[in-house]
């Protein structure tokens, strides 16, 4: 139970339930589905550009606790970046979620609040349920009409 | 527990004839001894994929220590012996599916490729632009998406058979579909994703008094029951090996002889032909003249030790065992509250789909496999019907001839950790 409980947070629990951002921006001006044709798990992230930076950042979709939650968490943190700081945050999220790195400490910074997700990496199987919003949010940023999946992507 | 017993406290609604000994045929599965995660394995993923006899493995490992070479080359002892076991099994399958004779049994690596060469085969020799082929929303994508190519490449029509919202076949609709258009009828003798059994011999009955071909998807139903042929008069019949407690890669499609001869080849290679050179070939006859290329030899072979495996317990008496299990889980599972169970067909095969309020399928199947339980969990390969009930997905136990009432009291526990996790 105790590593059910390292998995499911209480606040990824509360990100599942009642996820941040959880809307379409009225300005959006780019957008991405990504689809993990596995579980059906869909999200589509929007994104407000400007001057390089997101100014806002919302998605909408349908899937597990861990999905909505890490997309969730990935609104929040996103915020105010610059296009580049984005891209970046997505490799190091992603390189933490596939154990390539682990992001502990000061070393952590913007990535603190999404430590949360960190309990994942012990369930290979659902990695890609906390990646799926980061690979559709890269997808967005490269306005990748065609979307994201993560089968036959490489993702 | 020597016999499935029920435990007291559920009262007498359901009676549990004890059938056969579940302690000495879940002895019969090496892998059940296991554990998982600390806990005895719970397997309640069969119709993904069954888990395999002592007989199976052992059969696989004979051919391959005392029985091996290539099959209807060799000139040697080895290789004429390797034919045999293959050639029995092929006679083994007929028997078990009551073909008339075993040249109407090719085999193929899965119920996929069996349908694929259907499509590919008889549908490009025999189906042209218009020609309507009706499927169900109860298949599995591996009955929608080879019609679809189908369709792409020479404009076939594809009608799909509605279900109401307890996931049952509806023949009236089924009926209104059909017309003078209709030219092949490819639909699941048992739903994989809700356990819905459907009424296949009146799907025949109708589809022949309109002209069309018949194909049954029998994947789901070739563990549970006698799939017979000849009595159902269906055209053609595909299922795969590992659903029926054998070896994985190892596939099957029946099909009448003069419907098979009829048909072209649908890959070319070795040992389907006759004669080749660079101006002609001419193809062998059924069934070689689809099984291009060396096939899964050992593979037939566990199939056929599969058959005599599930033939030996009776299906009689699976079917008593897996019913009294489907029956009392789904009683259980109706007592979990925020649980609703997706597919209440009057008639099923042992397999119960179900959705939480407060958790999505996924995070259900990480919980319960925490607790040794393996269940699937998503869209079981059946989007259409997915989006038909409204849902995502759902988590699914599908009952095995070796699954038990303890299997299911290890399921509700294991829904109990959901509940204190998700609320």
């Amino acid at each position: 139970m105790s590593d059910l409980r390292e998995l499911y947070q209480e606040v990824i629990l509360d990100h599942s339930r009642k996820p941040r951002n959880f809307r379409r921006p009225a300005d959006a001006n780019r957008q991405a589905r990504g689809d993990n044709p596995l579980c059906g798990d869909k999200v589509t992230v929007f994104l407000t550009l400007e001057d390089g930076r997101v100014k806002d950042v919302g998605f909408e979709g349908r899937g597990c606790a861990i999905s909505m939650a890490s997309a969730s968490l990935m609104t929040e943190v996103l915020k105010g970046k610059t296009e580049a700081e984005a891209r970046a945050l997505f490799e190091r999220f992603h390189d933490e979620m596939t154990g390539k790195s682990a992001c502990h400490g000061a070393a952590a910074g913007e990535l603190d609040k999404l430590t949360v997700l960190s309990g994942v990496r012990e369930y290979p199987m659902r990695v890609k349920c906390a990646t799926l919003s980061w690979h559709t949010l890269v997808a967005a940023l490269d306005d990748k009409q065609s979307g994201v999946s993560t089968e036959g992507d490489g993702l | 527990m020597s016999v499935a017993t029920r435990p007291a406290e559920t009262g007498d609604r359901i009676v549990n004839t004890p059938v056969y000994d579940l302690a000495r045929v879940r002895a019969d599965f090496p892998i059940l001894s296991r554990k998982v995660h600390g806990q005895r394995l719970v397997f309640l993923d069969s119709a993904a994929s069954a888990q395999k006899p002592r007989a199976v493995i052992e059969a696989v490992r004979n051919c391959y220590e005392t029985e091996y070479a290539n099959i209807h080359r060799g000139v040697y002892w080895l290789s004429e012996r390797a034919t045999l076991a293959y050639e029995s099994a092929r006679a083994r399958v007929a028997r078990f599916l009551n073909a008339r004779e075993s040249a109407e049994i090719v085999f193929t690596r899965n119920a996929t490729e069996a349908i694929n060469l259907v499509a590919q085969s008889y549908g490009l020799a025999f189906l042209k632009a218009g020609d309507e082929v009706v499927l169900s929303y109860l298949e599995h994508h591996s009955n929608i998406v080879p019609w679809q190519l189908l369709r792409d490449r020479i404009g076939i029509v594809i009608k799909a058979v509605p279900v109401n919202d307890a996931g049952e076949f509806l023949l009236d609709e089924y009926e209104r579909l059909l017309g003078p258009r209709t030219k092949l009828v490819a639909v699941t003798h048992t739903s994989n994703a809700l356990g819905t059994v459907t009424p296949i011999r009146e799907i025949v009955r109708l589809a022949h008094a309109y002209g069309a071909r018949v194909l049954v998807d029998g994947s789901q139903a070739a563990p549970h029951r006698m799939v017979d042929v000849q009595a159902l008069d269906c055209d053609f019949v595909a299922f795969t090996g590992h659903k029926v407690y054998g070896p994985s890669g190892i596939g099957v499609l029946y099909g009448k002889a003069d419907l098979l001869r009829s048909m072209p080849p649908y890959q070319g290679g070795g040992d389907m032909i006759r004669t080749v050179s660079f101006e002609k070939t001419e193809y062998a006859d059924i069934p070689s003249r689809f099984e291009a290329g060396t096939p899964h030899i050992s593979g037939a072979i566990g199939l056929a030790a599969a058959i005599d495996y599930v033939e030996a317990l009776g299906f009689e008496r699976i079917a008593a065992q897996e019913q009294a299990v489907l029956a009392y889980a789904t009683e259980r599972l109706s007592d979990v509250p925020g649980l609703r169970i997706v597919g209440t067909a009057r008639n099923k095969a042992s397999i119960v789909s179900f959705v939480m309020d407060s958790a999505h399928p996924h995070d259900i199947g990480t919980i319960l496999d925490r607790s040794g339980v393996a269940v699937r969990a998503g869209h079981h390969c059946a989007q259409p019907l997915m989006e038909r009930l409204g849902i995502v997905g759902t988590a699914r136990a599908s009952f095995g001839l070796y699954n038990g009432f303890d299997d299911v009291d290890a399921l509700v526990d294991g829904l109990r950790r959901v509940k204190e996790i998700f609320g």
